[in-house]
């Protein structure tokens, strides 16, 4: 009993018509996903890292406070000490007050108590940039703050 | 002078994949994926002038971290390890309920909670730790963040050692869980071990 007829068969060419909507749906994937940078670093950190991390949620209730060496095209300006950087430009820890305000000023009122700053800080800086920092963010009344860290897998934590 | 209408071909739409994958490679190239993760930390509102210093706490019920700026460490008036002060805060912060003679271990207390009370029963015992944290100006960020992810670690075993205990689950399943009862169990294991880090003012010395 056969089935199949014998003689030569011709594959039909794969219909390519439907590739650009694929290439569409992950176009648009990527385009609502993707959050462009919106400051550019000026200073330098590796993060530590960390065993009990949480992660930071809702990245527009986020506002980072990088601390760190100044990268190496501004060391000759800004020297090697670690240095707090606000938005696009270097800062002291006097300038952490207006720059809360400005954070507070842009966000939802009834959001202002979400707000979370986020400290970006290399890991071999002194804690004494950092205490300064904390304690003007406590006098500015912005009390939640991110230690950022980095997961660690391991469970010692290397020093 | 009237034009004639010029019948338009079809477009070819062969080269719009082309396009689509040039866009396409580019956010794929821009897109970062990663998710920020971090130590959550909530800072004690500023001090007012005029309110009166917060009554004193016995020193037994301390656990005293400190770090010089040599990022060394001294624990309880003794040399430590960082690898060692998950342990040896995790013992400090169970303590000895049935030995409230050692002068070692923090004192209890009746709880008297409301959720305690409710899941716990009137007379339950709770510890009264405090972990005690103060740094040196010198002291490095990436021995500070060591000190707090062990600190954080001890609390969170503590945590799920009684919330097993207790409840059958570990405490960060109760926590994320979507029921509303686990959420409340959650929250009575929070307050049976809250996480009390007290960080002194920084030493202006040595730095």
């Amino acid at each position: 009993m056969q089935i199949r007829k014998k003689g030569k068969k011709t594959v039909p060419p794969v219909s390519t018509a439907s590739l650009p909507d694929i290439v569409f749906m992950l176009l648009f994937f990527f385009m609502v996903t993707t959050v462009m940078r919106e400051t550019s670093l000026k200073v330098q950190h590796v993060i530590p890292q960390a065993k009990e991390v949480a992660k930071l949620e809702r990245k527009s209730l986020v506002a980072y406070i990088h601390i760190g060496p100044p990268l190496t095209p501004l060391q000759a300006v800004m020297g090697t000490e670690p240095r707090i950087q606000l938005d696009d430009a270097f800062a002291t820890p006097a300038d952490i007050p207006t720059f809360v305000e400005s954070v507070k000023s842009q966000t939802d009122e009834a959001e202002v108590p979400l707000l979370t700053y986020s400290l970006k800080v290399d890991s071999k800086t002194k804690m004494g940039i950092v205490v300064d920092v904390k304690q003007e963010l406590r006098k500015a009344n912005a009390l939640k703050i991110n230690y950022s860290t980095r997961k660690s897998n391991t469970k010692a934590v290397e020093l | 002078m009237a034009r004639k209408k010029r019948d338009i071909g079809e477009i070819n739409a062969g080269s719009m994949a082309d396009i689509a994958f040039l866009l396409l490679i580019f956010f794929l190239v821009t897109t970062t994926m990663d998710v920020d993760t971090g130590l959550m930390r909530v800072l004690p509102p500023p001090i007012l002038e005029d309110v009166p210093p917060p009554p004193p706490v016995k020193m037994r019920n301390v656990f005293v971290v400190l770090a010089n700026s040599a990022d060394n460490l001294l624990v309880e008036d003794a040399y430590m390890q960082v690898e060692d002060l998950r342990a040896a805060a995790k013992e400090f912060i169970i303590g000895q309920v049935n030995n409230p003679g050692n002068e070692r271990f923090p004192e209890f207390k009746v709880a008297t909670n409301p959720l305690i009370v409710k899941y716990y029963g009137g007379n339950h015992l709770v510890s009264k730790q405090i972990v005690s944290l103060q740094n040196d100006r010198g002291t490095s960020y990436e021995l500070y963040i060591a000190i707090q992810d062990q600190l954080a670690q001890a609390y969170t075993e503590v945590r799920n050692e009684e919330a097993i205990k207790k409840f059958g689950k570990t405490y960060d399943e109760l926590k994320d869980s979507k029921s509303a009862v686990d959420n409340e169990k959650a929250k009575v294991i929070r307050l049976l071990v809250p996480q009390r880090i007290s960080e002194a003012e920084p030493k202006e010395i040595g730095s």
